[in-house]
């Protein structure tokens, strides 16, 4: 276990946690949007800066990537740290000035208004999405090209990508909800990545529910009956209640001679 | 070539190559180094080697290419021996006379002599060049003495005894002494002290070990990494074993940019002829010791020449930075301890070695020990690649051996280290150039560019046209890089048009320290210096360009306007001829107008009038 202060308050977790993790369990609230827990960290949007004291030094890090080392003195409330979350927020606040939740945020911060040319953009460069298909998924349907201000996700020639499986997780972890899925008809349309996916129909009602490839995929991954994948949520779940209604009935008639 | 085993067999080869040489023997030596090879170097050599055929002279004459000189400006250079003649803007057509006239007997070519600007007076040898010989090249001096191409040129000036005296006379700890003891410091920029850095990785456990060379240099003007990967591709590759065999690594790395074919070609041959001579690969020197290196050859991306974005680039990743809160010598390549340096940190190794650590701390400055490799260019006489001793005045870089500012301009500033480091102006000439001494002065060591700026040159302008590069270079990962510089061009473009307002300078100004201080990596924590380097010496300019919509120094199209003076006009008629707009008007022998609703600014008209009438307000 390591013992570190944050805001005056010590707190013990164990080696290898980082300072956004602590920080949790005092309770005590950093903001993120590039940062989730099922992923590795990425220190790339800058919001979660703290300032972090060894010995005399002090200088601001991102909370989400800098590991707990004993006696290390962690302010995240201080004025230094106030306006740099303040001047990260404003600078996305500027680039996504219609994202709701980048406005929340910024208001929460205490930023209004930016002072900068705004664009209209609704994708922040976090990197969750294409984190999360390769990190999570195995499939990096997608990944950042370009440069700088060019950057963007995009799928390999900015096309259908093949290995895209029609999952959804991209759109499941974004901050800004850029990554729309819409399910139409008999397919799956995923426009930002130029795919669309046809959904499986479920055996029992006939509706389209999920896409095959997404299926396929979790058949392979996950040991489970067969036809567990052939249902759609609901029919699974009144399988599963009949099925129930069996094992309780038919005990409950041995229970009782 | 059978493998050396021994130290002994190391110095009986490098006894009879040296007892090869004839030193009373003719020799022309000609700079391939690239600045001259785009003079014109290739046909220059390939004429020589014709005439001494066509003379029949090859038993009397020899003939050797060598690496960069460093004095590109006067390209291309060629070097006599035994006297040492010196000569500069060799053309093929000067070649038979050079052939018969001075390697044969002597005689100098009065018109090919180097004609020292201050004095005016024309120096006959190399060494009598001030540009030279103010100089102190301890790296790069080898340049212009081997055959990059022949390891046996490097072996008979010595190259590969400090390897051996390494494996055979040193512990690995002993050589990390040396070089902290020595005081170097790493010369990609940052100055880190490079045996703390060794000692570090030697220290971190592991059995695999790397040892990188960071030759992926980007600087605009910046070439003195390629010059020595071209002119002495073994000097790095010595220091890079010698390094390995310090911390414990057995596969050494070069990262060299795909932009340097020749200095990759040379770097490839030093390593095929290392192995074959024994002195790379396994078992070296029959001491068991083995090491290997491989080429990478980089993209172009300039952030990849941040030391974690160049290993993800090793490793095939996407190049772009990583948070280093674990050290690259602790978690580095692969997260394997890893030491990186710059290409002239491991020419220098083997130098500190052979001669020792005393004697290399005994050079520059207090913290700032040995040369470094600076490369003159912007508004200079003699641009190219000079090696001073840490501590020698910017004046002294700039005048001494640059031979000052041409054309009889007023120097302005002098940017170094790049498009990570600032501008430093006229009343800090006298700054002794080390590591602090810059950084105190708003700028960085950097890689060692210095571009010197007159008197003709917008700082507003020159604040522009960094962060032009630095946007288009930055890799766009982290917030504060990506839309920080984005915004503060964006603020510099409306000072330089006239659209700017007096808080957009307090903006830019904030902009620029927090820039600096949020961003991941170095980039972002550096791109902002050009401006606020120029907006702490020249910030009256700037105000120009705001209050009074003015560009001082004349060079913001936005804010300036052409018109003749007709005074002076005598009505020549030559920019009327030249305009491409058509914007001059008047008739022969009257004074002409510029019609400025037309004119475009080209500065045609301003080049071509031989009367000083064109007017830039």
């Amino acid at each position: 276990m390591v013992k570190l202060t944050i805001d005056n308050r010590e707190v013990e977790v164990e080696e290898g946690a980082t300072v956004l993790q602590a920080a949790r369990k005092l309770g005590i609230e950093i903001p993120t949007l590039c940062y989730h827990e099922a992923l590795a960290p990425y220190g790339a949007c800058r919001v979660c800066l703290v300032e972090v004291a060894t010995g005399k030094r002090s200088r601001l890090t991102t909370a989400c990537t800098y590991p707990v080392w004993e006696g290390i003195v962690v302010r995240t409330d201080s004025e230094r740290v106030i306006k740099a979350r303040r001047f990260i927020i404003e600078l996305l606040l500027a680039r996504c000035p219609n994202v709701p939740q980048i406005r929340e945020l910024a208001e929460k911060l205490g930023v209004k208004q930016t002072r900068f040319k705004t664009a209209d953009d609704e994708c922040i460069l976090c990197g969750l999405c294409g984190r999360v298909c390769k990190e999570i998924i195995g499939s990096s349907a997608i990944s950042f090209i370009n440069r700088g201000i060019e950057r963007v996700m995009e799928t390999p020639f900015e096309i259908d990508s093949e290995v895209c499986i029609g999952c959804g997780a991209c759109a499941f972890v974004c901050p800004t909800g850029v990554i729309k899925i819409e399910d139409i008809n008999d397919y799956r349309k995923v426009e930002i990545w130029h795919a669309q996916r046809e959904l499986a129909k479920c055996k029992d009602c006939g509706n389209r529910f999920a896409p095959v490839a997404t299926l396929k995929y979790l058949k392979e991954r996950i040991e489970l009956p067969d036809d567990f994948f052939e249902l759609c949520s609901g029919c699974r779940r009144k399988k599963l209640g009949k099925e129930l209604v069996n094992i309780v009935g038919s005990s409950s008639d041995s229970s009782n001679p | 070539m059978k493998k050396i085993k021994t130290p002994s067999e190391l110095e009986k080869l490098r006894k009879s190559i040296v007892a090869g040489y004839d030193f009373s023997r003719s020799c022309i030596t000609i700079c391939k180094g690239t600045g001259c090879s785009a003079s014109g170097a290739t046909t220059v050599v390939d004429a020589f080697r014709e005439e001494i055929k066509k003379q029949k002279l090859e038993s009397k004459i020899d003939i050797r290419t060598t690496g960069c000189h460093g004095f590109c400006e006067r390209g291309p250079l060629v070097v006599i021996y035994p006297e040492g003649i010196f000569y500069q803007r060799v053309s093929t057509e000067d070649v038979a006379e050079i052939v018969s006239q001075t390697a044969m007997r002597g005689r100098i070519i009065e018109r090919l002599l180097y004609v020292d600007p201050v004095t005016g007076k024309k120096v006959v040898h190399e060494k009598g060049v001030p540009f030279y010989n103010k100089q102190l090249r301890l790296i790069f001096g080898n340049n212009g003495r081997i055959d990059p191409t022949e390891i046996r040129d490097y072996i008979g000036l010595g190259g590969y005894s400090s390897l051996n005296k390494t494996l055979f006379e040193m512990k690995p700890q002993e050589v990390i002494e040396a070089i902290k003891q020595a005081g170097l410091r790493g010369r990609g920029g940052g100055g880190f002290p490079t045996g703390r850095k060794w000692e570090s990785c030697r220290k971190a456990e592991g059995d695999i070990k790397y040892v990188i060379c960071n030759a992926d240099e980007g600087d605009p003007g910046a070439f003195q990494d390629r010059s020595l990967l071209e002119g002495n591709p073994h000097s790095v590759v010595e220091g890079l074993i010698i390094g390995g065999y310090a911390v414990g690594a057995k596969e050494g790395y070069i990262y060299v940019r795909n932009e340097y074919p020749l200095a990759v070609k040379h770097v490839g041959i030093a390593i095929k002829q290392a192995e074959e001579y024994g002195l790379l690969g396994e078992d070296i020197l029959g001491t068991g010791f083995s090491f290997s290196i491989k080429i990478t050859r980089g993209g172009g991306a300039f952030v990849c020449g941040e030391s974690s974005a160049l290993m993800a680039s090793i490793e095939g990743r996407l190049g772009e930075p990583r948070f280093k809160h674990v050290h690259a010598t602790e978690k580095g390549l692969w997260d394997r301890p890893t030491t990186l340096n710059n290409v002239k940190t491991w020419a220098t190794v083997p130098l500190i070695i052979d001669k020792g650590a005393d004697w290399y701390a005994k050079i520059g400055t207090e913290k700032s020990k040995g040369t470094m490799i600076f490369s003159l260019v912007g508004k200079i006489n003699n641009t190219g690649l000079v090696e001073v001793p840490m501590g020698l005045p910017l004046r002294e870089l700039i005048y001494g051996i640059g031979g000052g500012i041409p054309g009889e301009k007023r120097f302005k500033a002098v940017q170094t280290g790049g498009p990570s480091g600032g501008c430093i102006p006229e009343k800090l000439l006298d700054l002794p150039v080390d590591y602090e001494r810059l950084t105190e002065a708003g700028s960085m060591m950097g890689s060692g560019g210095l571009i010197v700026m007159d008197e003709d040159t917008c700082m507003v302008n020159v604040a522009k046209y960094f962060l032009s590069f630095t946007i288009d270079e930055s890799c766009g990962k982290c917030t504060p890089c990506r839309e920080g510089i984005k915004h503060m061009l964006e603020i510099l473009t409306d000072i330089s048009e006239g659209k700017a307002e007096k808080k957009d300078l307090e903006i830019l100004e904030e902009l620029g320290n927090m820039v600096k201080e949020t961003s991941l990596c170095a980039l972002g924590g550096s791109a902002p210096n050009p401006v606020l380097s120029t907006l702490r010496y020249f910030r009256d300019e700037y105000e120009a360009h705001i209050k009074d919509k003015k560009c001082p120094a004349g060079v913001c199209l936005e804010l300036i306007q052409y018109s003749i003076d007709e005074a002076k006009c005598t009505g020549c008629g030559v920019c009327k001829k030249e305009c491409p707009q058509g914007a001059i008007s008047g008739q022969k022998k009257e004074p002409h107008k510029i019609d400025k609703k037309i004119c475009i600014k080209c500065g045609i008209c301003l080049e071509v009038c031989k009367f000083d009438a064109i007017v830039v307000e």
